[in-house]
């Protein structure tokens, strides 16, 4: 029975939107709720494959591939619903993991396993966010989001590419960083990097955009284009750790059904992520 | 009536297959475009264990086999297909051995429904490794010796047909010849002979009188439910048999009674948790008013349980599950001097699961305590990925006991530590 998925998988991708023209600087919040919709709600629903390179501190390599479909519920950028199709590693290959995101920070995620050698549906109770998704050095908040409600924020620097936001949690016991700055891309308001940091000042984790590839949709009948951040790395300073995460294959607004995100499907997969 | 309603179901099916198929010759395709490529996995996996203790009536060794799983699948615009299988050299039985564990076609005619025919897994119902409303067969065999928790479940020869709905969703299972646990005979994990008064093992192998005749000694396993709020709710019926001996024969051969299972669950979030909660009614049919001492009584089971993280990658799961045995005065006064079973027999079950490194490291331990038995029976486990395919796993079953006789104790000289090594590509 298999471990890595007592931790949950929310959303996943750092994706991004239109950028939008601006004349006068946004407020704080302004930038801030425009950067929560970029990383993880942009469009109505969207449709990837995902792969980790997890690279230890001794440079020994793991891998894990999975197919995602996410889609939104109709209240905007609220609540979720995530779909999950291991590919890799072997151990874990045809599970299928589920979640509904509850935006609401009362109401825990709903979250279920399925492992098809056993062919059971186990309901996964909701844990810790900060632990490490899938063994890598990405955590399940940084793929699921942490809820812009959870912190603080104050915009300490705008340099010429970004906006700089500092967020204090509130209730500091729950997390293991003292505070983390964010670097918010002036026009597309993607987070390209966030450092978060200890009590005595020290960074101890990087995540980094590094590649943000312009994705194209169509939503009304109209052709849109979602900036999407495609390749991203997430490092651990303390521990030498660091994973690449790659995004292929994306496509928004597929018309996902809300009924894929059943029991029926977890079961048996839709078709279009087993390939 | 139920034969009936069986009958009605196998009809449906079989209609509802040829809908589905689809219309061949209908457009001239060759067959390399309905078939896409073929996926092709496996591992291979050397397991060894040995009791710890002196078994007079069973090998040291508990475990110790090579085995190769290959696990095949394709699928069509209309249908996936799978089939995985097993061979293994057995060192305890001392032949060469194989299984085929899944072999179906899978199939999603319409929105509304759908099947899949073959032999597969099934597994539902709401217990951690205690099993009420689910009457699939379970391979306890494996789990006590210390094979991987896959081999819990053994395969069905059945076919589901599947309904969906905004209002319920439904399961039908038929299987048309009854497909038992497999249970301890005494081949691999030795026990206590009620009517020798004694233990027995290889030397004693219990022969059971299967029901075998095919489309007549069926079985049918329904399950209807539906989330509210993302509660899951589930009621749920069998028509079958016992699925390990529940009697014996004038002559005193193992039989498998009739049983007709009747029962609801309910999951869901629970104080930052999952609590579950199940019940069973078990119909013995062929002793309904309990005074047959060759058959068993008819029972009622619950279970209730509850998971939650306790710490990062730390998780513990706590059930209470209890059998009640039914007519409990018919079945005192119909003893002939056997051990007497409590009327409720209660068990705890406790699951630790703690990650480290990574997550590529795990230990767990699965206990099981039974404070009415007075027996327990405790599962550490110790996994390690050394790489993405190589899994390296060492842990041990252990049966503690006051008495012979109880489900636990009688398996005391069964307790053995083992180590394993498999290599997945």
């Amino acid at each position: 029975m298999k471990r890595r998925f007592l931790i949950p998988l929310g959303g996943l991708l750092l994706a991004t939107g239109v950028a939008m023209a601006q004349t006068a600087t946004p407020t704080t919040d302004e930038i801030i709720h425009k950067a929560n919709h970029m990383a993880l709600y942009q469009g109505a629903d969207m449709k990837s494959k995902v792969s980790l390179e997890i690279t230890d501190k001794q440079g020994r390599v793991r891998e894990r591939a999975f197919s995602s479909l996410r889609k939104n519920d109709d209240n905007p950028d609220r609540d979720q619903k995530y779909y999950t199709f291991f590919q890799a590693p072997a151990d874990v290959r045809k599970m299928t993991f589920m979640v509904h995101k509850h935006a609401d920070l009362e109401k825990d995620d709903d979250r279920w396993l399925y492992m098809p050698s056993l062919d059971l549906v186990k309901r996964i109770a909701a844990g810790d966010k900060r632990t490490s998704f899938v063994g890598s050095d990405f955590l399940y908040e940084d793929i699921s989001g942490r809820s812009p409600e959870d912190d603080s924020h104050e915009l300490i620097e705008m340099t010429e590419k970004y906006y700089v936001i500092k967020n204090t949690p509130k209730k500091p016991d729950t997390v293991e960083f003292a505070y983390y700055t964010a670097h918010i891309d002036k026009e597309n308001f993607l987070p390209m990097k966030m450092e978060f940091f200890k009590e005595d000042g020290r960074v101890y984790r990087v995540i980094e955009s590094m590649q943000v590839d312009a994705i194209e949709a169509e939503q009304n009948g109209q052709p849109v284009t979602y900036p999407t951040v495609t390749i991203s790395v997430a490092k651990n300073l303390e521990s030498g750790g660091m994973t690449k995460m790659t995004v292929s294959d994306v496509h928004y607004n597929a018309g996902i059904r809300d009924d894929i995100f059943s029991e029926r499907y977890l079961r048996r997969p839709p078709r279009d992520v087993m390939r | 009536m139920i034969r009936i309603f069986k009958t009605g179901c196998l009809i449906l099916l079989l209609t509802m297959m040829q809908a589905s198929a689809p219309a061949l010759g209908a457009e001239e395709k060759a067959w390399s475009d309905y078939i896409k490529p073929l996926e092709v996995h496996g591992f291979l996996e050397v397991r060894g264990g040995i009791r710890t203790q002196n078994d007079p009536h069973a090998k040291d060794i508990s475990v110790m086999e090579t085995r190769l799983q290959a696990d095949l699948f394709t699928y069509t615009d209309w249908a996936e297909f799978k089939l995985k299988g097993d061979v293994w050299a057995d060192g305890v039985t001392e032949k060469g051995d194989g299984d085929i564990r899944e072999a179906w076609v899978f199939s999603r005619p319409s929105d509304f429904m759908d099947l899949k025919i073959g032999r597969q897994v099934l597994t539902w119902g709401t217990g951690d490794l205690v099993f009420l409303n689910d009457l699939f067969p379970k391979d306890w065999q494996s789990y006590f010796i210390g094979r991987d928790a896959e081999y819990l479940k053994a395969p069905s020869d059945a076919a589901k047909i599947s309904f969906f709905s905004a209002l319920a969703s439904l399961d039908l299972v038929y299987t048309p010849q009854f497909d038992p646990d497999r249970f301890i005979t005494g081949e691999y994990v030795s026990y206590w002979d009620a009517a020798a008064a004694n233990h027995a093992g290889q030397d004693d192998i219990i022969h059971a009188d299967r029901p075998d005749n095919w489309f007549e000694d069926d079985e049918l396993a329904v399950r209807i439910y539906r989330n509210v709020l993302n509660y899951e709710l589930a009621l749920y019926g069998y028509w079958g048999f016992w699925k390990r001996p529940g009697g014996q024969n004038v002559h005193g051969t193992a039989i498998f009674p009739e049983l007709n299972v009747y029962g609801a669950s309910a999951r869901g979030q629970m104080a930052g948790g999952i609590g579950n909660m199940e019940v069973a009614y078990y119909d013995s049919a062929e002793d309904s008013g309990g005074s047959d001492p060759l058959i068993n009584n008819s029972e009622i089971r619950y279970v209730v349980g509850y998971t939650r993280d306790l710490a990062m990658d730390l998780n513990a799961s706590l059930q209470y599950y209890v059998e009640q045995l039914l007519d409990y005065g018919a079945y005192e006064d119909s003893l002939s001097g056997a051990p007497v079973r409590d009327e409720f027999r209660q068990v705890i079950t406790l699951q630790l699961t703690q990650l480290l490194m990574n997550q590529t490291l795990e230990l767990s331990l699965s206990g099981y305590y039974s404070p009415s038995d007075k027996d327990t029976y405790l599962r550490p486990k110790i996994s390690y990925d050394l790489t993405d395919s190589i899994i390296l796993e060492t842990g041990a079953n252990i049966f503690i006991g006051e008495e012979d006789h109880t489900f636990f104790g009688q398996f005391e000289n069964n307790t053995n530590v083992y180590v394993a090594v498999r290599y997945s590509l």
